[in-house]
């Protein structure tokens, strides 16, 4: 009999999701009933919105249920294992026949997520199965020179995924440049735009890879030490990325004489970051490492000529490092093919939001983000309108439903307004308040700013305290240019790219949404039906049955009224609090 | 700014009393390593759940660092905490996704649940309520963690029914 995989998703999403109970069902299943077949773990394959997942390969092919909770196991073992009969109606993805998500792959093409969601991430042998550590034996077998290894990267047009995109090549060159005995390589995995978590993802499910990249980084510039900057609050990550550590300096890919190259002296370790967003800034980044308060300082001198402890240093992000190893592999002109003419390669997004598919998609540069919503995302949750989605996180912005046929690349988006950022999308409909986004960014970067520069401290919390105003519905003429000012001048005085970059969200809801704003200004009204203070709440006398609930819950009094008798709110002592509207089983409460 | 943060705790008083010894291990396995304070005051606050006083002044006879620079490093960082939580941490995330998705209700039902405000802890120190940027979660928003496990797809009665099972469980 051949052997059956069954094989379960476990990143961080699906394990929220339950996928930790459903490999525990499998696993006493099998037990119980002893059966055979082959249990193993996985990442995320990209479909966060369908997890739990679970792909069961047998004799026939490859099939992937979606939504397997707990409850559903027991039916799927019996009758895929154990009977051999594929349950037709729970598969979202196979070979073998036309399921619904078939597409969902076969529309992108990748190269960072090239294993993730495919191989067990604790197992280095599976790794090295599927290609791995190949393009670090490459280098070290046929003695590639570093200046050879910088000039592919160089070539093949890779710009830094972290947010700026800046030429990795040229950052190494510049690294390689400066001589030190003692150099530096550091990752980047202090992912901290909300709304992105595509290098969680990359970490969790293929962190071979970015230590890999990192090992082709080390030897071209010649470094000697490297660092892996975490978020604390990717657990998971941290611990996935220690056992592959481990298992890279037992297998000697890590350590002393690396690869069996004599002199070749390179090992990682991991530093936990504790919670500071300004962090992904590089030099803050850096200050952090050696111990201090994650402040930015003035560039030049840049980390490439004096970085972690004085030294040489080379920073990049973790879906940088995960391109490298493919790179060298299939070389400059494969990975230059993709793309446009400045921004090459693939890009990997985090869709998230209001759309149907929330998960994780790469596609090439060069695509238009109605192609990614649409296509790959299924569309709007509940066929909405789509009415904008934001980019690049506190330092992007919103690009409106008009603009939507904007390709994705580093300038055409710079051109709107917005930025690549580090790739989360997050797509927004029409009951999304683009005044209330701007303020909740604005509070983002106000409480993020480490407190170096007057106008980012001062100025983000006075754009806050207007923006606060506004939704209050105590905003008054002459806000908008205001708010223009102060994000002039935020930008243009402060030192690093929180500040900015800050006004962002601000100056692209302004751009696109001006309407919006007068609306809550000057009509006091907000048009999402947000903003509480906006709002009125009143009955509909066609639906009020009279139970009495809204009466008895609301805070104030507010609400008077006898039983089977239609209520009345008393807009004076109304706080507009919304507990009426939550709580009215007959959707009788109107807010307009 | 980021000092903010620190408001709750300084009208606090903790003076409370702790084993000051379980720091050994901590401060022999980064002795002489530079660059170690941030993975030091990570190690205390895994051990005593926050940052007493006397564990700052025990570092700082340790390795030196003055105590005024690690304050500063102390409540620069959102991770650290200066007095004490409860037994379980909720982390409500309040990134993006989970804004327009409407996290802030998740907050309100728990505040409302457990009496308590954003940052605060519940009178039988069992929950402590903290808001975060992200979780990295967005798919499943909102989303909330308690501990190092994550719900998502919450709603304002769903939090609140995981949290009473959680104490549920605890109690039996």
């Amino acid at each position: 009999m051949s052997e059956t995989t069954v094989t379960v998703g476990l990143g961080s999403c699906g394990i929220a999701a339950g996928a930790g109970k459903t490999y525990e069902k499998i696993q006493s299943i099998r037990e119980t009933e002893k059966l055979d077949f082959i249990l193993r773990k996985t990442s995320c394959i990209g479909m966060c919105y369908r997890e739990p997942l679970v792909e069961i390969r047998d004799e026939t092919g490859s099939y992937i249920y979606g939504d397997v909770s707990e409850e559903r196991v027991a039916e799927l073992i019996e009758k895929h294992v154990r009977n051999h009969e594929p349950v037709r109606e729970y598969i979202i993805q196979t070979d073998v026949f036309n399921a619904p998500e078939n597409d969902f792959l076969k529309s992108q093409v990748r190269i960072v997520l090239r294993n993730c969601g495919l191989m067990d991430p604790e197992s280095i042998e599976e790794y090295e199965s599927r290609q791995g550590y190949q393009a670090i034996r490459k280098i070290i077998s046929e003695n590639i020179l570093r200046e050879d290894v910088i000039k592919t990267i160089l070539d093949s047009g890779l710009r830094g995924r972290g947010g700026a995109g800046f030429s990795t090549g040229l950052k190494w060159k510049y690294a390689n440049a400066n001589k030190s005995s003692e150099k530096y390589v550091i990752c980047n995995a202090d992912e901290g735009d909300p709304g992105a978590f595509m290098d969680r993802s990359v970490l969790e499910g293929d962190p071979h890879s970015v230590l890999e990249g990192m090992i082709i980084a080390a030897y071209s510039i010649e470094a000697t030490g490297g660092v892996i900057y975490c978020r604390a609050e990717y657990p998971l990550a941290i611990k996935r990325l220690d056992i592959a550590i481990r298992q890279a300096r037992e297998r000697g890919y890590l350590g002393t004489n690396v690869f069996g190259k004599e002199g070749f002296n390179f090992d990682i370790t991991i530093k936990e970051g504790a919670g500071a967003f300004v962090c992904g800034e590089e030099t803050a980044l850096i200050a952090s490492v050696e111990g201090e308060r994650g402040m930015p300082r003035k560039r030049p001198p840049f980390p490439a000529q004096s970085g972690l402890w004085k030294k040489p240093t080379n920073i990049n992000n973790v879906e940088t490092y995960a391109n490298v190893p493919w790179i060298i592999l299939n070389g400059a002109e494969a990975y230059a093919k993709y793309g446009t003419e400045k921004s090459k390669g693939t890009k990997v997004f985090a869709l998230a939001g209001k759309v149907k598919h929330s998960g994780l998609v790469e596609v090439p540069m060069g695509v238009t983000i109605r192609d990614v919503i649409f296509k790959l995302g299924g569309g709007i949750k509940m066929d909405k309108r789509f009415k904008a989605v934001q980019l690049g996180g506190p330092s992007g912005g919103c690009i409106p439903e008009s603009h939507s046929d904007t390709i994705v690349d580093y300038d055409s988006l710079n051109a709107t307004g917005a930025i690549m950022g580090s790739g989360g999308m997050v797509v927004m409909d029409e009951t999304t308040c683009m005044v209330d986004v701007a303020k909740f960014f604005l509070d983002f970067t106000r409480k993020e700013s480490c407190g170096k520069c007057t106008f980012c401290r001062m100025g983000t919390k006075r754009m806050l305290e207007i923006l606060e105003r506004i939704t209050d519905g105590k905003g008054e003429e002459g806000d908008i240019e205001k708010l223009e000012e102060l994000a002039f001048q935020i930008r243009d005085n402060s030192l690093c790219a929180l500040g900015q970059t800050a006004p962002n969200p601000v100056l692209t809801t302004i751009r696109y949404f001006r309407d919006e704003y007068e609306a809550h200004i000057l009509h006091k009204k907000c048009p999402a039906k947000v903003c509480r203070p906006l709002l009125t709440y009143t009955v509909d006398p066609a639906k009020c049955t009279g139970c009495m609930v809204c009466l008895k819950n609301c805070p104030v009094h507010a609400i008077t009224g006898e039983r089977k008798k239609i209520h009345f709110i008393d807009p004076d002592i109304c706080t507009k609090c919304g507990i009426c509207f939550s709580k009215c089983k007959f959707d009788s409460i109107i807010v307009s | 700014m980021r000092v903010s943060r620190i408001y709750p705790s300084i009208n606090r008083k903790s003076n409370i009393q702790v084993d000051i010894s379980l720091l050994d291990p901590l401060l022999q396995k980064y002795k002489g390593i530079k660059g170690n304070l941030i993975p030091l005051l990570q190690g205390t606050q895994e051990i005593y759940g926050f940052i007493p006083r006397s564990a700052f002044e025990r570092i700082s006879d340790e390795t030196g660092l003055p105590l005024s620079k690690m304050y500063g490093v102390a409540t620069f960082y959102a991770q650290f905490r200066l007095h004490p939580v409860g037994k379980h941490i909720i982390k409500v995330c309040h990134g993006t996704a989970c804004h327009v998705q409407n996290a802030n209700l998740i907050s309100e039902a728990i505040e409302e649940e457990l009496c308590v405000k954003d940052g605060e802890t519940t009178e039988d120190h069992f929950y402590t309520l903290e808001s975060v940027a992200c979780l990295g979660c967005c798919s499943l928003a909102p989303v909330m963690m308690v501990g190092d496990h994550a719900y998502g797809k919450l709603t304002g009665t769903k939090a609140t029914r995981i949290l009473k099972e959680i104490r549920d469980n605890e109690n039996k």
